[in-house]
């Protein structure tokens, strides 16, 4: 479904993506985990197209979109929840939630959406910018849903969360694995949410990747040597 | 105020209050699109007063080309220029965003420079077309006139037309931007370009079609100023400054803070200027302005929202 070759990505100068090559295919959960600076949101931030990659290439579903910008990336079916949630503080939740519905035309938020996440429904005249953390985490997943994407990445959904809603955050992505046809990737540090929601595991350090295995095989000891300093 | 009964005073205060309201017609359409305009892209448009002299010089040509060929139409004409006028703003305005602004957003310095150059150019092209003397548009007989409700009283229907007009207009702008999908995009876009791009909104379209509202709305600005005034090359410029005050005090991005401000600061203007002359009018709403400024510095009307 996403398939990215050889990527690189610099700022200025200094490359901080050091040509990664992976694909995850259809219907699975993939989670790159690393410790901070090691490039998770870089790499994140090129796959949805805010940072220019300076080589390779990145395509969804076939379609080539290493030189297109975000909007079109998004129209291509890929939707992008950012570390630190950046929903829109002054707009209500459910225009939040509308202002990803211009790519996938639908006229009103899917009810679906509300299921999933019953707190959003009650909040819906609410200003996004005076939910709690972890209100506004679901508030970003759901304006990502809306998209209809194929591909849907997540940076660090459990950052500066508490660990009840951790855990509502993994039953979610579960739950949507099931309801759609979705791959999903996600960056993440903590390593019990990545074993309940990832297929898939691979770590990233300094810009590479340097260890990936199937959640079955994994040994969570070496991930966690991994993941310590 | 001595010497003025309080029958004289009360009638003073109503006429001056009717004057004023058509200062802040064109005030308020001004700065709509300029709030729009400065909200949505942070561009500060020095060019702003120019799209709104072309608006009214727009009026102008279609009144003299009535008059000319078609004079029996005379008495319509004055609504058909109103929507010419918003169509060349908004056309220009559309064409310098695409050919200048749009390579500088990320420089606001330049684009206040490049913004001040196109006004410069627009000036100069206003005057070698439309030559550097005032001109009027014949405004239609209905236009003309007042009612007299009391002896001391005169309402003038050319205000009363325009504030129809701007309310019109505000309300339409209310409904664009808050009410539709348009609107929520260009209000996403202004809290976090970014963000907006990987939610899939086109934020360079937004941006264009912004910029040609906002000017488009300066442009029936331009039309309704020429029921009350003349129209040169440079009078865009005299309105800008006091429209930069309307945005400022209202605080940037509300627009009923903008609606609020185009009305005190146009009521205090006219009133006061019965009393004292234009200029020491306008020292007094400046420094009633900076005082209420030092106390609320982001504006009459700042939204409430968590940071």
């Amino acid at each position: 479904m996403l398939n990215v070759s050889n990527l690189k990505v610099c700022y200025g100068q200094s490359e901080v993506i050091h040509g990664l090559d992976f694909s995850v295919p259809k219907n699975e959960t993939l989670a790159i985990m690393g410790r901070n600076g090691m490039g998770k949101t870089t790499l994140f931030k090129s796959l949805i197209g805010i940072l220019p990659s300076s080589e390779g290439s990145i395509s969804i579903d076939g379609v080539d979109v290493t030189n297109k910008e975000s909007f079109q990336r998004v129209a291509s079916g890929i939707a992008y929840v950012p570390q630190g949630r950046m929903i829109f503080p002054s707009l209500t939740v459910q225009e939040n939630i509308e202002t990803g519905m211009e790519v996938s035309k639908l006229k009103k938020i899917p009810d679906d959406i509300y299921a999933l996440f019953p707190v959003l429904a009650e909040m819906r005249k609410r200003k996004g910018g005076n939910l709690s953390g972890g209100q506004q985490q679901q508030l970003a997943i759901a304006r990502a849903l809306v998209t209809n994407p194929k591909v849907l990445l997540l940076d660090e959904p459990t950052e500066g969360i508490q660990p009840s809603i951790i855990k509502d955050i993994a039953n979610v992505l579960n739950e949507i694995k099931k309801l759609r046809d979705i791959t999903i990737i996600v960056s993440e540090q903590v390593l019990s949410f990545t074993m309940t929601v990832a297929d898939r595991i691979i770590v990233i350090d300094k810009g590479n990747f340097i260890h990936e295995n199937l959640r079955e095989e994994v040994d969570t000891n070496k991930i966690k040597a991994y993941l310590s300093v | 105020m001595g010497g003025y009964s309080y029958d004289e005073l009360g009638a003073i205060f109503a006429m001056q209050g009717f004057a004023g309201i058509s200062l802040f017609s064109v005030l308020l359409l001004m700065a709509l699109g300029l709030a729009i305009i400065f909200g949505q892209m942070g561009v500060i448009n020095m060019a702003h007063g120019e799209f709104m002299a072309a608006g009214a010089y727009t009026t102008y040509l279609i009144s003299s080309l009535t008059e000319t060929y078609i004079p029996g139409f005379m008495p319509y004409y004055f609504v058909f220029s109103i929507v010419a006028a918003f169509l060349v703003a908004g056309v220009l305005g559309y064409l310098a965003e695409f050919i200048l602004i749009r390579h500088l957003y990320k420089r606001p310095l330049d684009t206040l420079l490049a913004t001040w150059g196109l006004s410069l150019i627009m000036q100069q092209s206003f005057r070698s077309i439309f030559g550097a003397r005032e001109v009027s548009p014949t405004l239609p007989d209905w236009l003309m006139g007042s009612v007299q409700p009391t002896d001391m009283i005169d309402i003038p229907i050319n205000g009363m037309f325009v504030l129809g007009l701007t309310v019109f207009t505000t309300l339409a702008v209310f409904y664009l931007m808050f009410k539709s999908s348009w609107g929520l995009r260009v209000r996403a876009t202004t809290q976090n370009r970014v963000m907006s791009g990987a939610v899939g909104i086109n934020t360079k379209k937004i941006d264009r079609y912004t910029f040609a509202l906002g000017c488009g709305i300066a442009g029936m600005a331009g039309a309704a100023f020429t029921t009350i005034a003349s129209t040169g090359p440079t009078t865009g410029t005299l309105y800008i400054v006091d429209t930069f005050m309307v945005v400022v005090f209202g605080g940037a991005a509300s627009l009923f803070g903008t609606i609020a401000s185009a009305f005190s600061i146009a009521q205090a203007q006219s009133i006061l200027e019965f009393f004292i002359s234009g200029s020491m009018a306008k020292v007094f709403t400046l420094l009633t302005l900076v005082i209420i400024l030092m106390f609320k510095p982001e504006g009459l009307f700042a939204s409430k929202v968590r940071r």
